[in-house]
């Protein structure tokens, strides 16, 4: 026997083994960053008590902007929701259950603006149905040029983040529609049921849970969107509570600061509700289907298959290629009023955002910087506590589940939370981080972490345990597992997390609308401000830019789709 | 001397007594089978040996020293005990050499005697030159060989095998079984081996362990488990052995006893009373004959070469026994069956399983 091993018989014990010293590591990083920070927003509103803290929420509620802005909120984000769940749902019964071409195509198509930056969807529809647009130039459709952008305020609100969000409710009812099994539609046909029949009595209650819990991870989405209502709602005067928030610290400083944090609670409640909705439904989803039997093959759609195929390739181009295009096209215009024409067009725009202008080139590196390091440190994180998880650490999962609230609550929550937590000087070090690029980092941190956490807990919850027995069994004690049998397994799954983490950090608005300083910009900023000093062709062109980037990454991490094991890539189901 | 002496061992887990009160002894150079249904504990058995899982009461030691006892838990890297896994767990990113060589580099050996170890292992089980293989280009035997090498290269002091066989085919299975006798031949290793092919167990091992519900039941060589199973559950796990009522006359032994009406001696173990008791008869030892029991023939169907005939004694027409001929029998009708050989079981009647013999033996 070893040394080591005469030790252990005789009792010994190291004090603090290397796992207690991570697990403690990894604890600073999730309660500093994920916990603290929520603790701190709560702790503002509650400070002098319930009582007082009631009073503060009733006083923000008695301002009439506060309650516009709450009304405009559950307003646009039920009609988003009930878009995008008709609009969702629909395609996924389309594509699931029946014969219509193209489908590998259209699924992508539809999945496209789950990757699309909300600030550039807004933009791209903007340039789409603005009275700039190439689109009114096409034969017979001059006469309905509008004069103003008709998408400025509450309709344009309600359809941009109806089809950002509405991947979320094709994703959930599709992998609904997969695990359905195909016997209990044949059964109902044998029964006699005509092919509708069918879907009314048979598909759609078994896939109600699913839908529901589809359809409630939509809602949350829309209460917390920022980008969509900054850039349509804020110009066409249709406030809701993330850009109230906004506009009041913007406007007034850090005075403002108790006021938005009774509004970012009143935000953070109705997500709260929407989340625990959510919950509810999955575990109503939890019904045992019988997933050894085969799926589904299809209904045939008979001399409808042409114009089905048709229509659903025109609905899908309209919704996700053409405001793309339109973008495109508003970046090669040189200033805003000009149309674009063979003569007019001009690479100039697309060159000066990333060589001349200052501000844009500056917000480039920075973000840059900021989603390399996000994915990186995130990643860092995730595979030890995911290990940990997987190990039975009962605190390892309790971190595991406080890191979800930072990503599941609106980010303009989290951002305020974060103001209140980093703008008094760090203790010892006397040091304030607000109006550095750290809070910015830190921010992400915070935010994106259960976004590399979830491919690798996936990934661990996959793998055959006895892998990492048999290494202890020939002697090779944790931290030496943990880097040459778990980290080399889990590889894939990790990398597809970091990239996931850079994809979110690279483009990221919502939290960094407050955050950033002179200086720091970050290029979800630089697409903002540009947009709001009128300049929509240089906003157009870093967007162009953005785009190009998160479609390339997106693109290689589908490559590694094979590689990862299943609901890792939120884009494949 | 022992390599690991068990003692009083118990597991529990979520209320549930997986292990209770298990002792065993496994001597320098032995091959132990741990057999049983599956859950009765047997890899348990296994786990709490490597230290995988902690035991609730109980001692376990290696070589004399105690690595799990009441407040004491050596962890599975320092026990030095080579396990092999039922998924064999070859770490699908390391080529051959990498997976045969990784305890060796864990513990620091020099790389040309590394190198040397890993090529030695693999020439024992046969996969010589095999050592820039990827894991994932071999077939499921080699890749038991790889994790059997995986083993020996750390020369453990006791080798613990879990299902070895179980995720290979049939065919395969019978050249591993003649592989596993030549290389425990060839390295003299103590082996601990947990199958529920009782098959496997009976080729292979110089004692079997039965195992039923976290107790063992019987050890005892082969041969000896066989003719003189401790108890029923045994007699019916090994080759279903029929349990029939019989009344002791002379406790012998031989014992002479009373079977269906019949007087005949049987074999039984020492410390036998006169009165009621049961008596383990093989369909192997019971042929049609001029003299024997006199039984109603219920059914008979060809096996192989053989007949196998259901019946049912006129005496005791509740039971149903199987019997073997040679021939089929003329006509359905009254036949007389002659017992070769049979064992009476030791204990009490009332301590074993709730009339075993009605259930309708499974041929």
């Amino acid at each position: 026997m070893t040394p080591g091993a005469a030790r252990r018989l005789a009792g010994w014990r190291p004090a603090l083994s290397a796992e207690a010293l991570l697990l403690a590591a990894l604890g600073v990083y999730v309660l500093g960053l994920c916990v603290l920070p929520l603790l701190r927003l709560l702790a503002l509103v509650l400070d002098g008590g319930v009582t007082q803290g009631a009073g503060l929420l009733a006083q923000t509620w008695a301002s009439p902007a506060a309650r516009t802005a709450t009304l405009n909120t559950l307003d646009a984000a039920l009609w988003a929701t009930a878009l995008s769940t008709l609009l969702g749902g629909g395609m996924a019964l389309l594509v699931s259950l029946t014969d219509v071409r193209g489908r590998v195509a259209l699924v992508f198509l539809l999945i496209l603006p789950l990757l699309i930056p909300p600030q550039v969807s807004a933009l791209a529809w903007l340039s789409l149905i603005g009275p700039q647009s190439p689109l009114w130039a096409l034969p017979g459709l001059d006469g309905l040029r509008p004069t103003r952008n008709p998408l400025l305020g509450r309709e344009g609100v309600i359809l941009v983040m109806g089809i950002e969000h509405a991947p979320m409710v094709f994703l959930a009812l599709r992998a609904g529609l997969r695990a359905l099994p195909g016997e209990l539609i044949d059964a109902a046909r044998a029964a006699g049921s005509r092919p509708s029949g069918t879907v009314v009595r048979v598909v759609l209650p078994l896939m109600l849970p699913a839908a529901s819990a589809g359809a409630a991870l939509a809602f949350v989405s829309a209460i917390g969107n920022f980008g969509v209502p900054a850039l349509l709602g804020i110009p066409g005067r249709f406030p809701v509570l993330s850009t109230l928030i906004y506009q009041r610290l913007s406007g007034f400083g850090p005075t403002a600061l108790p006021e938005v944090a009774a509004l970012a609670l009143i935000l953070a409640g109705i997500a709260a509700t929407g989340i625990a909705l959510q919950a509810f439904a999955l575990r109503r989803f939890a019904v045992p289907t019988d997933r050894t039997a085969g799926g589904h093959r299809g209904f045939t759609l008979g001399r409808a298959r042409g114009p089905v195929t048709a229509a659903a390739w025109a609905l899908m181009t309209l919704i996700a290629l053409l405001p793309l295009a339109a973008l495109g096209a508003q970046a090669l215009v040189p200033s805003v009023g000009v149309r674009l024409t063979p003569a007019t067009a001009t690479l100039s725009n697309l060159i000066e955002v990333v060589t001349s202008l200052g501000t844009t080139r500056r917000a480039f590196v920075n973000s840059l910087t900021l989603a390399t390091l996000a994915a990186t440190l995130t990643l860092a994180a995730a595979i030890p506590l995911a290990w940990l998880m997987a190990r039975g650490s009962r605190t390892a999962r309790l971190l595991n589940l406080a890191a979800d609230a930072p990503y599941v609550l609106p980010g303009i929550v989290l951002s305020i939370a974060f103001i209140l937590t980093f703008l008094p000087p760090l203790p010892l070090l006397g040091i304030s981080l607000y109006n550095t690029l750290w809070i910015l980092l830190l921010a992400y941190l915070a935010r994106f972490f259960a976004l590399a956490l979830r491919p690798v807990v996936a990934a661990l919850a996959q793998l055959d345990p006895a892998l990492e027995e048999a290494a202890r069994n020939v002697g090779a004690r944790g931290l030496r597992r943990l880097f040459t049998i778990v980290l080399p397994l889990v590889a894939p799954a990790a990398g597809a997390g970091a990239i996931l983490v850079f994809l979110g950090a690279f483009s990221e608005l919502t939290v960094s609308a407050l955050l950033w300083s002179r200086g720091n910009e970050t290029l979800g900023v630089v697409i903002f401000s540009l947009y709001d000093e009128g300049r929509t062709t240089m906003a157009a062109a870093v967007s162009v830019w953005v785009l190009a980037v998160v479609l390339a990454l997106a693109g290689a991490i589908s490559l590694l789709a094979r590689r990862l094991p299943e609901g890792v890539l939120p884009w494949q189901s | 001397m022992a390599v690991v002496t068990i003692a009083d061992l118990g597991f529990t887990a979520g209320g549930a007594q997986i292990l209770d009160r298990v002792g065993l002894e496994i001597a320098e150079g032995e091959f132990l089978a741990l057999l049983g249904p599956s859950g009765c504990g047997k890899s348990t058995l296994l786990r709490l040996i490597a230290g995988f899982e902690r035991a609730s009461t109980g001692e376990i030691r290696l070589d004399g020293r105690p690595v799990s006892a009441p407040g004491l838990h050596v962890p599975p890297e320092d026990r030095q005990i080579g396990m092999v896994f039922q998924s064999y767990a070859l770490w699908p990113h390391m080529d051959v050499a990498g997976n045969v060589g990784y305890g060796l580099r864990v513990r620091r050996l020099p790389a040309s005697e590394r190198i040397a170890r890993v090529a030695q292992a693999l020439e024992t089980v046969g996969l010589g030159g095999f050592q820039n293989r990827r894991v994932q280009s071999l077939s499921g035997g080699q890749r038991q060989r790889v994790a059997l090498a995986r083993c020996l290269a750390m020369r453990p002091r006791l080798l613990l095998l879990d299902e070895p066989l179980a995720n290979l085919d049939a065919h395969l299975r019978e050249t591993m079984v003649e592989e596993f006798r030549r290389l425990h031949r060839a390295t003299g290793a103590t082996i601990l081996y947990v199958t529920h092919d009782q098959a496997e167990a009976m080729a292979l091992a110089d004692r079997i362990a039965v195992m039923d519900s976290g107790r063992i039941l019987q050890l005892a060589p082969p041969d000896r488990l066989w003719r003189e199973p401790a108890c029923a559950t045994v007699a019916q796990f090994l080759g279903r052995g029929q349990i029939v009522p019989v009344e002791v006359i002379a406790p012998g032994p031989p014992a002479r006893v009373r079977l269906f009406g019949q007087e005949l001696i049987l074999r039984a173990p020492h410390g036998l009373s006169p009165g009621p008791a049961r008596a383990c008869l093989r369909r192997t030892d019971l042929h049609p004959a001029t003299e024997g029991f006199p039984a109603l023939l219920a059914d008979s169907r060809r096996l192989g070469d053989r007949h196998i005939l259901t019946l049912s004694p006129e005496d005791t027409p509740d039971v149903l026994l199987r019997a073997e001929a040679a021939y089929p029998p003329a006509a359905n009708g009254v036949l007389r069956i002659r017992v070769a050989d049979g064992w009476v079981l030791p204990g009490p009647t009332e301590s074993l399983p709730a009339q075993p013999a009605r259930r309708t033996p499974r041929a």
